[in-house]
């Protein structure tokens, strides 16, 4: 199978390391993977702030470079929430349309389409505070929300994480309330997304985590700040870097 | 009014393209309630009472419950106080009451709610200023939900209908609810079928 | 008026950390018990849809109900007024004051007179309203706004209002104690119930087919506002018609049990006709409601039955506190509604949002509320009500990101790709980010770097512009 790899822009300029942990990971499963090499972003930072003409030609670059593949794969829930429900920046057309029926999240590729079963050769002997992003779970339904009650409790990335042996999942209070990034809000109204931070990352020391692990290199970016700045040794790793072998 | 009419035009060239209107289902549950219990347990997760029996003596039963109580006003037929809700010819003048007995014809499993109206009142606000309230409920006419309820007439004809569930009281101050608030101190509800009325005792 | 800066205003109920501990703890509590009452309901879920289904067709035949209405609580006895903007209601409860040369009005809560600001209009004519709702009574007494929907003053702990009663009616100030408060507030509001001739009231719920007015209460307050006094006055925005008696039995499953966990209130009641020797008037109220009712993202927000359910959850709100938006309405609801009544002044409130959308998901009437926050940012951006560094932030980012090699270029120095990235850059200011946080370091290698590297048979796509 091939998939067209897509990596976030700030995986790219930050956190490298989970662009090459998810393509070694896909590589490893026996995908042919494809790296678009001038992909950049994907538009979400210009529309989510209402400035859809500045995110036209981002995201017309977006479908020049990824309609001709059948499925695209990211490691990022929000980019995969907004290439799959919110990318219309761009004039509609068919090759538009193909973007956002082909692209997945890289945990719900691995769930829902390779079905991985195992992940031989990893362990991950910590106690892990699971954090999966807002976009992840209210846009994209990798994991049932709480605000639904009926529901059948369900969290994929869990189940693929389970596969990993010595992982130990720590239970914190209030799981799927928001980490306060919010893109562009993390820097329009840094106080309350910094105190949003501080409590997320409070609630997940009290319960003994000593990793955060999330499919959101989004959320960790600004609880890796938090949590420093806070003076914990809560550490952040994305699910992709575990799934690929890294030990800590 | 000429507002009525611009308004009206402006709701009428704006409405979306119509939407259906559901059935409503009734929702009854599949397994048998014991509508009773249930009641109780509703009631009293919002602070009222309930007294599972007419009391063998009412009167006694009033004096041990409300020892200060000296103004009794009645709108129930099974009991006279030395009250009645025509003597309050001014509304306002009900504040003197000290405890309130009344009939409800609906009780609500679901919630613990009671319904009552003027027909039962007599003069609505001896339902909330008075101190406290004691009100009768057949047992046989409590129903299982909110959309049975809605289905008794007093909504379609009466002026004034109200579903009261439990004391009045307020949760404004720091999200804990306390009493009192405006309204009634303490309410009970006295299982009471209709059929058998008491002996009325008087003061 | 100027515009809103709701996140300076949050910076600062933060700094206070008492009173935003204080405020996200019990909202929090009231979000964990809103999903205890709703697990309790089984169809919990088929009751939204039925709401939601409810309301939608009622706005989309609205017209046709408000007739309906109107016709059956004239047939009630009831007068019907129909207000056009708040000026204009305001007016006509002033001229059914003065007509009756009464000087004070007691009133129960009604989140529609706050919107009218209906109180300092009389007040202003030299009439006395005495709030009976305990939580507005408090705010009024300390001239401050409601600050959320349901609890005007849960943003006060127990000893701030301890302070306000002390204060306007000389009670103890060191008995920070709920009960003692709520007595404190009884004996001095009763006085002024039993002697009000006028009555004000809102409505939760109009029935279209009985001419009933609904009203929603804890503590009776409605019922005494509206049975005491001779004349009694309800105030209702036109949204809140729903078309059956048979309807109310799902809004008011969800409503309390949304807003606070209980299953119903203390006092649900409905009023049909005016009370013996008494008069009812009603007033619908437009105030730009039939107008939103046409925009075509946004007419949904008019579902909205007040139930701060959305508030409670929203994590933004219970950090910043009501007041901090300036606005009648507040949290997520109120992003959606406010700018409707003036967009200029709340051009910034759509970017108060972190988007999650809990609140979509605990709204009992199913509103798309942070879709429609997001569509917001869109309407703001093309009335040019986007701040200008923003703006040009955007500018920027958008011409680097759509250029393969310039993006390219600009991950290649340590500041450049930290100035093009908009997410954390977007007034070129690490400041802003780093106030609070320690800054994520810009890698050593791109992963553009890495691959060519490792990879680089692999790319045969690269191009020039």
């Amino acid at each position: 199978m091939q998939v067209a790899l897509m990596i976030p822009c700030y995986v790219d300029l930050f956190y490298p390391e989970v662009g090459v942990a998810t393509l070694e990971l896909l590589e490893k499963l026996k995908v042919d993977v494809v790296y678009p090499f001038d992909q950049t972003c994907c538009g979400q930072p210009m529309a989510n702030s209402g400035c859809y003409e500045e995110a036209q030609a981002t995201e017309e670059l977006f479908i020049k470079n990824f309609s001709a593949f059948d499925h695209i794969v990211t490691p990022s829930g929000s980019c995969t929430h907004h290439l799959r429900h919110k990318f219309t920046a761009a004039p509609d057309s068919p090759e538009r349309r193909k973007i956002s029926a082909s692209v997945y999240d890289l945990v719900e590729f691995l769930h829902d389409v390779l079905q991985v079963g195992e992940f031989p050769g990893t362990e991950f002997k910590h106690k892990v505070a699971l954090r999966t992003s807002c976009s992840a779970i209210r846009g994209i339904g990798l994991a049932s929300m709480s605000e639904r009650v009926h529901d059948p409790k369900f969290s994929k990335p869990k189940q693929l994480l389970e596969r990993v042996p010595g992982i130990e999942f720590v239970d914190f209070e209030r799981p799927d309330e928001c980490c306060g990034f919010g893109g562009s809000f993390s820097v329009t109204e840094e106080a309350v997304a910094a105190q949003m931070g501080y409590d997320k990352v409070e609630f997940m020391r009290k319960a003994g985590a000593d990793y955060i692990v999330s499919s959101d290199m989004s959320c960790l970016m600004h609880l890796q700040g938090c949590s420093s700045r806070l003076g914990t040794d809560l550490k952040v790793l994305h699910i992709a870097q575990i799934l690929n072998g890294v030990t800590q | 009014m000429s507002f009525r009419d611009t308004i009206l035009q402006n709701v009428r060239n704006n409405q979306p393209s119509s939407r259906e209107l559901p059935a409503i289902p009734k929702f009854h549950s599949e397994q048998p309630v014991d509508l009773k219990k249930q009641f109780t347990a509703a009631l009293k997760e919002l602070y009222g009472e309930v007294v599972t029996e007419p009391p063998a003596d009412f009167e006694e039963f009033l004096r041990k419950r409300y020892p200060h109580a000296k103004t009794i006003c009645s709108a129930a037929p099974e009991y006279t106080g030395n009250r009645v809700p025509q003597d309050f010819t001014r509304w306002s003048d009900a504040s003197i009451i000290d405890v309130t007995i009344v009939r409800s014809p609906l009780g609500v499993a679901e919630t613990g709610s009671v319904l009552l109206s003027e027909e039962e009142f007599r003069v609505n606000t001896i339902g909330f200023l008075a101190h406290d309230i004691v009100i009768l409920l057949d047992p046989a006419e409590i129903v299982e939900n909110l959309h049975d309820a809605y289905g008794h007439p007093h909504f379609l004809d009466k002026a004034y209908s109200l579903l009261m569930s439990g004391p009045s009281g307020s949760a404004d101050i720091g999200g804990i609810t306390v009493h009192p608030a405006q309204g009634v101190m303490t309410l009970t509800v006295i299982f009471w079928p209709r059929a058998q009325s008491k002996t009325t005792q008087t003061v | 008026m100027s515009v809103v800066d709701q996140a300076e205003n949050a910076a600062e109920f933060i700094s206070d950390r008492t009173h935003e501990q204080h405020l996200d703890q019990l909202l929090w509590m009231l979000r964990t018990r809103r999903d205890e009452a709703a697990s309790r309901v089984q169809e919990w879920e088929q009751l939204r849809d039925l709401a939601s289904q409810i309301k939608e067709h009622t706005l989309s035949n609205l017209a046709h109900y408000l007739e309906m209405f109107e016709s059956r609580a004239k047939a009630n006895g009831v007068t019907v007024h129909w207000a056009q903007d708040a000026h204009e209601h305001n007016q006509i409860v002033y001229q059914l004051l003065s007509d009756r040369k009464a000087d004070e009005l007691i009133k129960s809560k009604s989140m529609l007179t706050e919107e009218c600001d209906t109180r300092r209009f009389l007040e202003e004519r030299g009439i006395r309203v005495t709030e009976t709702d305990l939580g507005e009574r408090i705010q009024q007494l300390d001239d401050q706004p409601p600050s959320h929907i349901v609890g005007p003053a849960w943003h006060k702990t127990t000893q701030d209002i301890a302070n306000v009663f002390a204060k306007a009616y000389g009670s103890d100030k060191e008995k920070a104690d709920p009960v003692y408060l709520a007595h404190v507030m009884r004996e001095n509001t009763r006085p002024l119930i039993e002697r009000a001739r006028v009555g004000m009231t809102g409505a939760n719920f109009a029935v279209a087919e009985t001419g009933a007015i609904v009203t929603v209460t804890n503590e009776g307050n409605a019922d005494l506002s509206g049975n005491v006094p001779e004349l009694r006055i309800c105030s209702v925005g036109l949204e809140k018609m729903i078309p059956r008696n048979e309807d109310l039995a799902v809004f008011i499953r969800l409503l309390t049990r949304s807003a606070t966990g209980n299953s119903i209130t203390q006092y649900t009641s409905h009023f049909r006709a005016p009370r013996q020797n008494g008069e009812m008037h009603i007033i619908l109220v437009d105030n730009g409601r039939s107008s939103r009712l046409g925009m075509e993202k946004f007419w949904p927000s008019l579902k909205c039955i007040r139930c701060a359910a959305c508030m409670n959850t929203c994590p933004v709100y219970r950090r910043s506190g009501g007041l901090s938006y300036g606005s009648t309405y507040m949290g997520p609801i109120g992003i959606i509604m406010m700018p409707t009544f003036d967009i200029r002044r709340y051009s910034e409130l759509p970017f108060s949002s972190t988007l999650n959308g809990s609140c979509t998901n605990v709204c009992p009437v199913k509103i798309n509320i942070h879709e429609q926050i997001y569509a917001w940012r869109e309407v703001m951006e093309k009335k040019h009500q986007i701040n200008l560094v923003k703006k040009s932030a955007m500018i920027v980012a958008g011409k680097v990101l759509s250029n393969p090699t310039l993006y390219r270029m600009a991950g290649d120095t340590m500041e450049a790709s930290l100035k093009v990235l908009p997410r954390f850059a977007i007034y070129n200011q690490l400041n802003a980010w780093g106030r609070h946080r320690d800054i994520p370091q810009p890698a050593k290698e791109t992963f553009h770097d890495w691959y060519k590297k490792h990879r680089s048979q692999a790319t045969g796509q690269e191009t020039n512009p």
